[in-house]
């Protein structure tokens, strides 16, 4: 491949770090915004976890940092409440996990992995990361409006959304952060179409790029219509049209002035008609990055490749067409209810498919316990209870029960957190002595690993249970409702392995900065792995591979028969001698 | 009353039975999928942990046993979600959630939701609701009730405060004044939105007496944990009873009243 | 600031990198605007009364924008033919005629908008008129967009350093196929907001 520089010969501090074009600094960029990003999403449920526990009890050190509008005497009021649990929701899923597992991951690792000396649009791709940054911290400015930030949840229901404080930063963030994915996911369609190397065909591509291309499919085509919808709801806020507002609106005492005639329906159709495959681009990426370290640590090629693969385009198509099995209980028609009850069932079957590769690939291997496998193995039992207790919730009858209680939010915790944080940590292990010719120190990674799942299971559990109990969600005094009184002891059991969640991340915080100066110096190719990633040098260089490489055969030649060496990369060139 | 304890709450009504039904059915086969998974998963582990000298065992190249392996745990699966859609999910859900069941006498009232409570609406002993507009809505009104109307001169409105009679379906109608609310009583494991703009029929049929609890499940403000309000299940008789002591008291029926401390 | 040019590598198909990404880039428009046309349908479905588009709107100004706009999409596409022949003056003509053709376009729908407001109708007034403000409004920024992205390629026609780059005729069929597109979401808006 060629290059053409223009300009010095020796890149400004600018060029190289900041406003850089190399898909590996824009991939660095986004893992370390993303990570402050999950950190800040994280402080802020520590705080709410505070009410949770102690509702009416003043927060601790922080309580008088607030105005007494947000926490009158250190005491969370109900706006404030909301308004962390809006944010942090939003912050999580759109400024932390997406971006991490898409524009870390995936715009670091894919171009690597195919053998491209770059993305396809790298000025796009800058770009990308130059509208997500600004974007994000609109969406943290939002705590500076007047009546606070957005509170409405992450789910923007109007018509509360419309008439809520803080929501047209959120939307405006929203439009912002919705280009910057669009961007991306162009560029990593062009850049996995066009630019696989010479004998990269797409059979022959590791699951972690397959499941890249999946989620730059969804992301293209599920956030116009949320796009579209936030359009829509500036304009209810902005110019007063009615989109979501019916008519005969008594909000506070006075009726609505706008002319009437909207549903607020619509919004939740357009809304989850992204939000639903956004919830399988949170957990694609990961399982790419678990199934990576699982053909690499077992000495062996996956389970079903080719399995996996339909899978995951299974699971990309039907993830359009289970959108209103959050909305069964929403008014809509309840014969349309069924019509979902059936597509969500129906996208089970990939879902356990996928599962079920994962752990058959154990079979025959002789597996490595190293710290980035024992997150990749954490991830199936973990993300299977996420994915079983999935199982009521799809289900239309037991919905109209555990619907909006803490089950919801215990389900989709341990498949976000339990599941994918877990397996984007373990990413981070594995492929840091790629980024930084170092490894990360294994005793630590020990103590974070196993301290964060003990904690996560801690914090989440409780919550399955609170749900069967029929505690609702975002309820800012729990105690409040009689119902909620005999489990209130579990919120207290969630609160402190929230607390310890905290601290476990302190030996990984410390561990990966520390490392990247005073790490182990590792070769290329420390965990002996086949993929193209690990036959350049680390860090790769300006365009990656010193020649375009070409690649002879899977991604996951482990312990070929006849062969001494229990790897062979895939662009080796093939040979007669074994 | 002690209905709550760690478990899902006592079931008081005619369809709670089938939820919890579904419920248990459910976390079962859950609970029974996790532990074989897991036992498999740990055997695996031990089983083929790293040893020296020992290789790792590739499967044969291109063997269709092992893609279509991958798909037996599916095959269950499958006819596991068959199963439960075919014979538990689609008659259910068509009973509780797509028709009003076909009784003699069932009792009708409305319910309207608003920042941040319940107002439940009683036809009187015409048994007709009178009719409300949003214009009439005043503190002291807060359903909108129109006086001029003869069918509202009976009706009996209350606050936060629902009685039914046991084994008698009522039959509510939901409506939203302002944002979207949620009613939702775990005992009789009823839940539905309430929608602005929208009128969404429930139907319950409580069996149990005793004293339960509405919660409000879809965020609709800042004070939406405090949004509850008491449900009494009594018998035909006593809350007849009651019912005639609320006529007689209330002077114009749009006072909305304190939840009774007594049953 | 370096940049890079990315060669065509030996997989890539019959599609280049730039005309592919502006067909992805259509395709999530695609979407964006079938959205806007879900919900008007919805919302119009759930309305007790909508006026006839007929009555609203004005239709003889409408119908010369359609006509602008179809034209316009002729203009470019000479542009891009005059591009391919190498004829600098040809597509320099044709493509100041496709922005002014879009400009005219503007210049209408300014009429329209500004006679509305004068009559004190906004987007406030009914769903119908959020609607069609919103949608046409939306397409009135594409429309910008387009122009900016035509204008540009006219500029840079005029620097030989532009004008001789491989990669130019590409960038003018893709603009091209991002004008049709903006074009063909007229031709769906026109009758559904102002003929039904």
């Amino acid at each position: 491949m060629s290059h053409d520089h223009s300009g010095s010969s020796s890149p400004s501090f600018r060029e190289k770090y900041v406003f850089s074009l190399d898909h590996k600094v824009i991939g660095l960029q986004y893992l370390i915004t993303s990570f402050i990003f999950l950190l800040v999403g994280f402080g802020l449920m520590m705080l709410m976890r505070w009410q949770l526990a102690f509702p009416g009890s003043p927060i601790p050190f922080f309580g008088r940092l607030f105005s007494a509008e947000l926490a009158p005497n250190g005491v969370m009021s109900g706006e404030f409440y909301n308004a962390l649990g809006a944010m942090h929701g939003t912050i999580m899923v759109f400024l932390g996990v997406v971006p991490l597992a898409v524009g870390a991951y995936g715009n670091y690792l894919l171009p690597l992995q195919i053998g491209a000396p770059d993305m396809a649009f790298p000025r796009m791709n800058m770009m990308s990361y130059w509208l997500y940054l600004p974007g994000g911290v609109l969406m943290l400015l939002s705590f500076l409006m007047p009546g606070g930030a957005a509170q409405s949840g992450w789910t923007s229901y109007p018509p509360l959304s419309i008439i809520n404080p803080g929501q047209t930063v959120w939307l405006l963030s929203m439009v912002i952060l919705i280009t910057s994915s669009l961007l991306g996911s162009i560029n990593f369609l062009v850049t996995t179409i066009n630019m696989r190397a010479p004998g990269m065909s797409l059979w022959r591509m590791p699951v972690f790029c397959w499941a890249q291309l999946v989620t730059a499919v969804l992301l293209l085509l599920a956030f116009p219509p949320l796009e579209a919808a936030s359009i829509l709801q500036l304009m209810d806020r902005v110019f007063h049209t009615s989109f979501y507002m019916p008519k005969d609106l008594v909000l506070l005492g006075q009726t609505y002035s706008g002319s009437g005639g909207g549903q607020p329906l619509l919004w939740q159709h357009l809304f989850w008609f992204l939000a639903h495959p956004e919830v399988y681009v949170l957990v694609l990426p990961p399982m790419g990055i678990v199934s990576e370290i699982i053909a690499n640590n077992t000495r062996k090629p996956l389970h079903g490749y080719k399995t996996m693969v339909y899978s995951m385009i299974a699971i990309g198509v039907m993830s359009f067409m289970v959108w209103a099995h959050h909305m069964f209980i929403s008014g809509m028609s309840p014969a349309l209810s069924n019509f979902f009850l059936v597509t969500t069932m129906i996208i089970s079957v990939p879902s356990v498919a996928l599962m079920t590769c994962l752990v058959f690939s154990l079979k025959g291997g002789s597996i490595r316990f190293n710290v980035p496998m024992l997150f990749a193995l954490a991830f199936i039992p973990l993300f299977a209870i996420g994915g079983l207790t999935g199982l009521p919730l799809g289900l239309t009858v037991t919905d109209i029960y555990l619907h909006d209680t803490y089950y919801v939010i215990g389900h989709f915790h341990f498949v976000v957190v339990s599941g994918s944080i877990i397996a984007l940590m373990g990413g981070t292990y594995y492929w840091f002595p790629k980024w930084y010719g170092r490894k990360m120190n294994d005793r630590l990674g020990l103590i974070h690993f196993w301290g964060s799942v003990a904690c996560m299971v801690g914090i989440f559990s409780p919550m399955l249970i609170m749900g069967l109990a029929g505690t609702s969600r975002r309820l800012y005094d729990p105690t409040a409702q009689l119902h909620n009184l005999s489990t209130q002891g579990l919120n207290v059991v969630s609160t402190y392995f929230a607390y310890g969640l905290a601290l476990f991340q302190l030996p990984f915080i410390y561990n990966f900065f520390n490392s990247m100066f005073r790490g182990e110096k590792t070769p290329e190719n420390p965990w002996q792995a086949t993929t193209l990633e690990w036959a350049c040098p680390s860090p790769p260089p300006h365009g990656n591979f010193p020649s375009t490489p070409t690649v002879h055969r899977g991604p996951y030649e482990y312990s070929t028969p006849g062969r001494v060496c229990d790897f062979w990369p895939q662009s080796e060139p093939p040979s007669e001698d074994l | 009353m002690d209905n709550y304890g760690w478990a899902m709450p006592v079931a008081a009504s005619s369809f709670a039975k089938s939820i919890d039904l579904g419920i248990w059915i459910i976390h079962a086969a859950m609970l029974a999928i996790f532990v074989l998974w897991g036992i498999f998963f740990v055997y695996l582990l031990v089983k083929y942990r790293a040893r020296p000298g020992v290789l790792a065992q590739r499967e044969e190249a291109h063997s269709r046993s092992s893609e279509l392996t991958s798909l037996i745990p599916d095959l269950a699966v499958v006819a596991f979600e068959i199963g439960l859609i075919v014979f538990y999910a689609l008659p259910v859900w068509s009973k509780v959630k797509m028709s009003v069941p076909d009784v003699a006498n069932p009792l009708q009232l409305e319910i309207v939701a608003e920042q941040f409570g319940w107002s439940v609406h009683y036809p009187g002993p015409d048994g007709a609701l009178g009719p409300r507009k949003a214009e009439l809505v005043h503190f002291s009104n807060p359903i909108g009730l129109d006086h001029n109307d003869p069918a509202s001169h009976d009706d009996v409105v209350m606050g936060n405060e629902l009685r039914l009679p046991l084994g008698r379906t009522a039959v509510m109608k939901l409506y939203s004044k302002d944002v979207i609310h949620s009613l939702f009583i775990p005992e009789f494991r009823l839940k539905q939105d309430a929608v602005p703009g929208l009128e969404i029929p429930v139907w319950v049929e409580p069996t149990r007496l005793g004293k339960y609890e509405i919660t409000c499940a879809q965020l609709c403000g800042f004070a939406h944990g405090l949004m509850r309000g008491d449900v009494f299940v009594q018998t035909q008789e006593d809350f007849d009873a009651w019912y005639q002591s609320r006529l007689a008291t209330t002077p114009a029926p749009d006072k909305p009243t304190n939840p009774s401390e007594d049953f | 600031m370096t940049t890079i040019a990315i060669e065509q590598p030996p997989t890539a198909g019959a599609i280049s990198n730039a005309k592919l990404g502006v067909w992805l880039f259509l395709a999530s428009e695609i979407m964006l605007f079938a959205t806007l046309f879900t919900s008007y349908i919805v919302l119009r479905l759930g309305s007790t009364s909508w006026p006839w588009g007929w009555d609203a709107l004005n239709v003889p100004l409408a119908t010369l924008n359609t006509v602008i706009l179809i034209t316009s999409s002729i203009t470019i596409v000479m542009a891009y033919a005059k591009a391919y022949d190498k004829d600098k003056p040809g597509f320099q003509s044709w493509m100041s005629l496709t922005i002014l053709l879009s400009l005219g376009f503007l210049v209408v729908k300014a009429f329209e908008y500004s006679h509305e407001f004068k009559l004190g109708i906004g987007p406030h007034t009914s769903v119908f008129y959020a609607i069609y403000f919103t949608m046409t409004g939306l397409h009135v920024i594409h429309v910008l967009g387009g122009i900016l992205v035509n204008a540009g390629l006219l500029y840079m026609s005029s620097r030989s350093k532009h004008w001789e780059h491989p990669l130019f005729l590409g960038r003018v069929e893709g603009a091209g196929l991002y004008w049709h597109f903006v074009d063909i979401v007229w031709i769906f808006l026109f009758p559904s907001l102002y003929l039904l």
